[in-house]
C-alpha cells in the first residue's frame, strides 16, 4: 500500500480481484439451489454487515466496536415502518438505511475526533446507549422484539413471500452495496483514506482534511450496515435485542478478521464461516462457544491475514 | 432522604472497589504490554470457580482459597503468555485483544459444559458473617472487608509500582523496553510475571466476589465491559486513574441506582464518551 | 373457561381451505405425511435459561417418544434437537430449515419469549404446530397468538397471581417490586399487582434494575427503606439467585419476606435451601407431590442426574398430548391434530382435567409452594412444600379477545 494518493493499479491485484469478484458472484447466484434460501440470505446480510465494517478497518484503519448499533436501528426502524406504517418494503429499507447513515453522522463527528483504541470504546459507549434506548421504548417490544414484519412485495409487483424472489432481492441489493463499496475502495477518496491508515500526520500535511475523509467513511459504512439491518428485519421477518447487543459488533470483526480485513471478498467468507458456524452447530450446545473462540485464537496467531488473505499470498507467490 | 442517599454512597464504594481491583490488573498488563486483556473476566470467573472447587473438592476454606487461587490462576495465565500472548507483541494491539477475547470465550465455554449456567453458591466464611447496624444502613461484615482489603491491595500495588526499585523498572519498561533491555533487565520475564500479576489480581477479584454473588460462568463477562470503560475513563494504564476512576464510578453508578435505576448499566459508558470527548487520553492519562 | 365454541367453524373453514389445495385425494384412513412424526426441540442448551429447560428438555422429549412406543399410527417418530441461543433469528432460521427441509412437523419448548414469538408465526404459516414450554409471555396467547400454538406450561400471570395472592392471605398486604427492566419483569409486576390490590394489599413501590444486575445492595436497601412486608422480586435465573442471597446478606429477610414471580426449581438448587428457605414460589409442577409425578421424575432423574423442572416435565406432557392427538385424528395433518389436543383435556402426572382453549393456552392447576429449610429437606432434591393447590380459574385468566381466534 503507498500512502500516495493516485497510483495505477498493478495487474496482479486487478485480475486476482476480478477472479474473486467472480467467484463471489457465481456462489451468490448459485447458492439458492444447492443451501437453504433462508440461510444463504442471511449470509448475504451478515456479508454487506461485515464487508460495510471492513471499509472502515480494512481500509481507514478504524476499529468500531459499535456497529451493531448501525444494523440494529435500521432493522428495527425498517421493520416499524413496513410493519406498522405499512409502507412499501423499498420505502422501508431507505428509512432504515437513513436513519442508520444518519445516527453514523452523529457517532462519527463525535467518535472520529480519537483513534485507535480510544476510538472502538467511544463507539461501543454510543452503541450501549442505543441498546439502552431499545430496551426503553415500548414500539421495540424489548426482550419480545419487533415480530410478524411482513417481507411485502418488491417494486409493488413481485411478492417476496416466496425464498427463492426474496433471496435474488436481497442479493441485489447486496451486490449493490458491495459496488458501492468497491467503488468506494477504488476511487481517489479510497486511497486517500489508505494513505491516512497508513501514516496520518503525513496525510494531513499533503492538505487533506483527515477528519472529513474519516467522517464520510464512517457514514458510508454506517449506511451500509443499515441496509443490511434493513434486509435482515425482512428476510427473518424481526427485530430483537441481539441485533443492537455488542455481541453483534463482537461478531462482525471475527467475520472481518477471519476473512481477510483489507480484501473485499474476505469479509463475505468470514460471515459465511460464522453464520455457519452459528447454524450447523447448534446441535453441539456450548460446545460452539468454545469452538468459536479456538478459531478466534488460531486465527490470531496463525492466519493473521484472513483465510482470502492467505489465499492471496499463495497465490501471489506460485505464480 | 439523606439517610438513604448515604446508604447508597456507601455502597456505591463497596461496588467502586471492586471495579478499582479489577481495573487495576487490567491497567497494568496495559500499561507495560499495551495488551487489552479481554481474558481479565474470564480470569475473575476463573478466580471465583477454582476456589469454589477448592472448597467442594479438596475442602479448602475460603482463607485457603484466597492465597492459593491468585497463585493457580496467575501461573495459568504465565502459561497462556509464553504459548501463545508473546507471539503478538509488537503487533496492533488489536490483535492482542482478538486473541484474548478467544481465550475468554473458551474458558467460558468450557466452563459452562462441565457446570451449567446457573452456577453455584459459595458460602461466607464463619469469621466474616453478620453485620453492624451502622444507623443509615445495615452494612454486612463481609462488604466491609471487601472494601477494606480492596483499598489495601490497590494501595500496595500503587506503591509497589510509584515507590520502589521493581516500579521503576516496570514504568522504564513501560516507555522504553528496549533501553530497558539493554541496562541489562530482563524485560520479557517481566512481561511474563506482570501478566500472571494481572490475571491473580482478577483472580483475587473472583474470591473476594464468590461469597456475595452466584458463581457462575458468566459472571465475567457481565463485569468486563464495565472494568473496560473505567479503565479507559481513567486512562489507559494509568495505576492511580484506575483506582479513583473505580471508585468514582462506583458512586456515581450508585446514585445512578437511586434516581434513575434504569439507567445505571448505560450511565457508565455515557460518563466514557464524555470523558473521551473531552479529554483524549482519559481522565489521569498521558497524552500521546 | 371453556371456549371450543369457536373451533367447528373454524376447522370445518380450514379444512375445506385444506381440502382443496394442500391434502392430496387419498381415502387411507390413518395418514402420516412423509411417513414420519418428526419433533425438533428447539432449546436453549448453553445460555440463561440452559438448566431450566436445555438439554434436560431434549431428554423429556426423548423420553415421551420411547414411552409411547416409538411409533404413531405405524410410523417412526424421531426426535432432533437444536440451540436457539435465545436468538430470534437463529430461532426462525432452524424453525425454518426444519420445516422445508426437515419434514419437522412439530417445534416443542422454545425457551425465552422472543424465539417464541418469532417462530410461532413460521409455523403457523406453514401449518406446523409449536409446543411451547419454556415461555411465558402473555401476548403468545394475546395479540400474537396463531391457531397453530400450543403454550402448555405457564405464563408470567399464572406465576404472579398464585403468588400475590396466597402471600396477600397469609397476611404479606404491603409490597415492593425489585423488576427486571424487559417486557417480563415489568408485566410480573403488573400482574402481581393487580392480584395484590384485588386481594386488599397495597403497592408502596418498586425499582426497575436493568437486566441482567449481579449486584442488588443498592435495590435491596430501597425495598428496606420502603418498610414493605413483602419484596416481590419480579425478575429471573441468575438475578433472582443473587437478590435473593443478597437480600439474606442485608439481612433483610429478619424483618421483610422475598416472593419469587418468576422461580424454577433449577434456581433454588444452585441457590441452595439455607438461603432460600422460607420463600413462597407458584410452580406447574413439583417433582414429590404425588406418587405418579414421583414416578416419572424418577425415571427422568435416571437419566439427567437432575429432577425436573416444570418447564422440563411440561414438554414431556405436552408431547405424549400431542402423540395421543396425532393416535385419536389417525393423521398428523396440523389442523386436525390442533383441534384433537384442544378438545381433550389433559389427565396425567404433570395435570389434571388440564383444557387446552381456543387462545392455545393450557389451562391447568398451579400450586402454590414454600421452600423448605434445610431441616426439613429429608433426602436430595426434597425442596418443596405444596402449600396450596390453585385451581386453573384462579391461576390463569380468560381467554384474551385480543387473539383473533377467540369469539368476542
Amino acid at each position: 500500500m503507498s500512502s500516495v494518493p493516485v497510483l495505477p493499479v498493478p495487474r496482479v491485484r486487478r485480475t486476482w480481484e476480478a477472479w474473486s469478484y467472480a467467484a463471489l458472484f457465481t456462489v451468490g447466484f448459485m447458492a439458492p439451489w444447492f443451501v437453504y434460501p433462508v440461510f444463504a440470505m442471511n449470509v448475504l446480510c451478515l456479508a454487506l454487515f461485515a464487508s460495510a465494517f471492513n471499509l472502515l478497518l480494512g481500509y481507514a484503519g478504524l476499529l468500531s466496536f459499535g456497529h451493531a448499533a448501525f444494523l440494529g436501528s435500521a432493522a428495527y426502524v425498517t421493520g416499524q415502518a413496513v410493519k406498522v406504517w405499512g409502507l412499501p418494503v423499498e420505502l422501508g429499507i431507505l428509512a432504515g438505511t437513513a436513519v442508520a447513515a444518519l445516527l453514523g453522522l452523529l457517532f462519527g463527528v463525535l467518535a472520529i475526533r480519537r483513534s485507535g483504541i480510544y476510538f472502538a470504546m467511544i463507539t461501543l459507549g454510543f452503541a450501549q446507549l442505543v441498546y439502552f434506548l431499545v430496551v426503553q421504548m415500548s414500539w421495540t417490544g424489548g426482550e419480545d422484539g419487533l415480530q410478524g414484519v411482513p417481507r411485502g412485495k418488491a417494486l409493488g409487483l413481485v411478492s417476496l413471500h416466496d425464498n427463492l424472489s426474496m433471496y435474488y432481492f436481497v442479493f441485489a441489493l447486496f451486490m449493490a452495496g458491495f459496488w458501492l463499496i468497491h467503488r468506494t475502495i477504488h476511487s481517489p477518496f479510497g486511497h486517500v483514506l489508505r494513505a491516512i491508515r497508513e501514516n496520518e500526520p503525513r496525510a494531513l500535511s499533503l492538505g487533506y482534511d483527515v477528519n472529513r475523509y474519516k467522517l464520510l467513511a464512517f457514514v458510508i459504512s454506517a449506511g451500509l450496515s443499515g441496509l443490511a439491518g434493513s434486509m435482515k428485519v425482512l428476510v427473518i421477518q424481526s427485530a430483537t435485542l441481539s441485533d443492537v447487543h455488542w455481541h453483534r459488533s463482537g461478531a462482525v470483526v471475527l467475520m472481518t478478521l477471519l476473512g481477510g480485513m483489507g480484501t473485499p471478498v474476505g469479509p463475505s467468507v468470514g460471515a459465511l464461516l460464522v453464520v455457519a458456524l452459528e447454524n450447523y452447530m447448534a446441535s453441539y450446545g456450548s460446545w460452539v462457544t468454545v469452538i468459536t473462540g479456538g478459531v478466534f485464537m488460531t486465527c490470531v496467531l496463525a492466519f493473521r491475514k484472513g483465510i482470502v488473505g492467505e489465499i492471496k499470498e499463495l497465490v501471489k507467490r506460485w505464480f | 432522604m439523606v439517610q438513604a442517599l448515604s446508604g447508597q454512597l456507601l455502597i456505591g464504594l463497596i461496588n467502586g472497589s471492586f471495579y478499582a481491583l479489577l481495573s487495576l490488573g487490567l491497567a497494568v498488563i496495559f500499561g507495560l504490554l499495551n495488551v487489552v486483556n479481554f481474558a481479565h473476566g474470564a480470569q475473575y470467573m476463573l478466580g471465583a470457580f477454582v476456589a469454589w472447587m477448592g472448597m467442594q473438592y479438596l475442602g479448602l476454606g475460603y482463607w485457603w482459597a484466597l492465597i492459593l487461587t491468585p497463585l493457580v490462576v496467575g501461573l495459568l495465565a504465565v502459561v497462556f503468555e509464553r504459548l501463545f500472548l508473546r507471539r503478538l507483541y509488537g503487533l496492533d494491539p488489536l490483535y492482542g485483544l482478538l486473541l484474548t477475547f478467544g481465550a475468554a470465550l473458551v474458558l467460558e465455554g468450557i466452563f459452562q459444559n462441565i457446570f451449567g449456567i446457573s452456577g453455584n453458591s459459595y458460602p461466607v466464611p464463619a469469621l466474616l458473617q453478620g453485620g453492624s447496624n451502622l444507623g443509615f444502613m445495615y452494612l454486612p461484615r463481609y462488604r466491609g472487608w471487601v472494601v477494606v482489603v480492596s483499598m489495601a491491595i490497590c494501595f500496595g500495588s500503587w506503591f509497589v509500582i510509584e515507590k520502589t526499585r521493581l516500579g521503576a523498572y516496570l514504568r522504564a519498561g513501560t516507555e522504553k523496553p528496549l533501553l530497558l533491555q539493554g541496562f541489562g533487565v530482563n524485560v520479557p520475564v517481566m512481561f511474563t510475571l506482570t501478566y500472571g500479576f494481572g490475571a491473580a489480581l482478577a483472580a483475587f477479584a473472583g474470591v473476594m466476589a464468590a461469597p456475595i454473588y452466584q458463581v457462575t460462568p458468566l459472571m465475567g463477562s457481565n463485569v468486563i465491559m464495565v472494568v473496560f470503560a473505567v479503565v479507559v475513563i481513567g486512562g489507559m494504564g494509568s495505576i492511580v486513574g484506575s483506582i479513583v476512576t473505580g471508585l468514582g464510578l462506583g458512586l456515581v453508578e450508585g446514585l445512578t441506582k437511586f434516581y434513575y435505576a434504569p439507567a445505571s448499566d448505560v450511565i457508565v459508558f455515557v460518563v466514557m464518551a464524555i470523558v473521551l470527548l473531552v479529554r483524549p487520553a482519559g481522565l489521569f492519562g498521558k497524552a500521546q | 373457561m371453556n371456549c371450543t365454541t369457536l373451533l367447528p367453524r373454524h376447522i370445518a373453514l380450514v379444512a375445506a381451505v385444506a381440502a382443496l389445495t394442500a391434502v392430496p385425494p387419498s381415502t387411507a384412513a390413518a395418514q402420516v405425511s412423509n411417513d414420519v412424526v418428526k419433533v425438533g426441540v428447539l432449546t436453549d442448551m448453553t445460555g440463561a435459561y440452559s438448566d431450566l429447560a436445555g438439554p434436560g428438555s431434549v431428554v423429556a422429549a426423548q423420553m415421551a417418544a420411547e414411552d409411547f412406543g416409538g411409533k404413531v399410527l405405524g410410523k417412526p417418530i424421531v426426535i432432533i434437537s437444536a440451540d436457539h441461543q435465545n436468538k430470534a433469528d437463529i430461532a426462525s432460521n432452524v424453525a425454518r430449515k426444519w420445516f422445508d427441509e426437515q419434514q419437522v412437523d412439530a417445534i416443542a419448548d422454545l425457551v425465552s419469549s422472543s424465539t417464541a414469538l418469532a417462530v410461532m408465526p413460521v409455523a403457523a404459516e406453514k401449518k406446523r404446530i409449536t409446543l411451547l414450554s419454556g415461555p411465558g409471555s402473555t401476548p403468545i396467547e394475546g395479540e400474537k397468538c396463531t391457531a397453530y400454538n400450543v403454550h402448555y406450561t405457564y405464563n408470567t400471570y399464572s406465576m404472579a397471581a398464585g403468588t400475590g395472592r396466597a402471600v396477600v392471605q397469609q397476611g404479606g398486604n404491603s409490597w415492593f417490586f425489585i423488576t427486571a427492566d424487559y417486557v417480563f419483569g415489568k408485566s410480573l409486576q403488573g400482574d402481581t399487582a393487580k392480584v395484590v390490590t384485588a386481594s386488599g394489599g397495597k403497592i408502596l413501590g418498586d425499582v426497575r434494575a436493568p437486566f441482567p444486575t449481579t449486584d442488588f445492595s443498592s435495590y435491596l436497601l430501597q425495598a428496606q427503606a420502603s418498610g414493605a412486608k413483602i419484596i416481590g422480586l419480579a425478575n429471573a435465573g441468575a438475578d433472582t439467585i443473587n437478590a435473593i442471597k443478597q437480600a439474606n446478606e442485608f439481612g433483610l429477610t429478619k424483618k421483610q419476606n422475598l416472593a419469587g414471580l418468576l422461580v424454577f426449581l433449577s434456581d433454588i438448587h444452585s441457590l441452595g435451601l439455607s438461603t432460600a428457605k422460607g420463600m413462597y414460589l407458584t410452580t406447574a409442577f413439583y417433582w414429590d407431590r404425588d406418587e405418579e409425578s414421583r414416578k416419572w421424575s424418577k425415571r427422568f432423574f435416571e437419566r439427567h442426574k437432575k429432577m425436573p423442572t416444570m418447564v422440563q416435565a411440561g414438554v414431556y406432557s405436552e408431547l405424549m398430548h400431542y402423540f395421543k392427538a396425532i393416535q385419536a385424528a389417525k393423521t398428523d395433518d396440523a389442523d386436525k391434530v390442533m383441534a384433537k389436543m384442544k378438545e381433550t383435556p389433559v389427565n396425567d402426572f404433570f395435570a389434571k382435567n388440564g383444557k387446552i382453549g381456543p387462545d392455545g393456552l393450557h389451562r391447568h392447576d398451579m400450586f402454590l409452594a414454600q421452600v423448605k429449610s434445610p431441616e426439613e429437606s429429608k433426602y436430595a432434591w426434597d425442596y418443596y412444600k405444596i402449600a396450596k393447590t390453585i385451581p386453573a380459574s384462579d391461576a390463569f385468566e380468560p381467554p384474551d379477545p385480543s387473539c383473533p381466534l377467540v369469539k368476542k
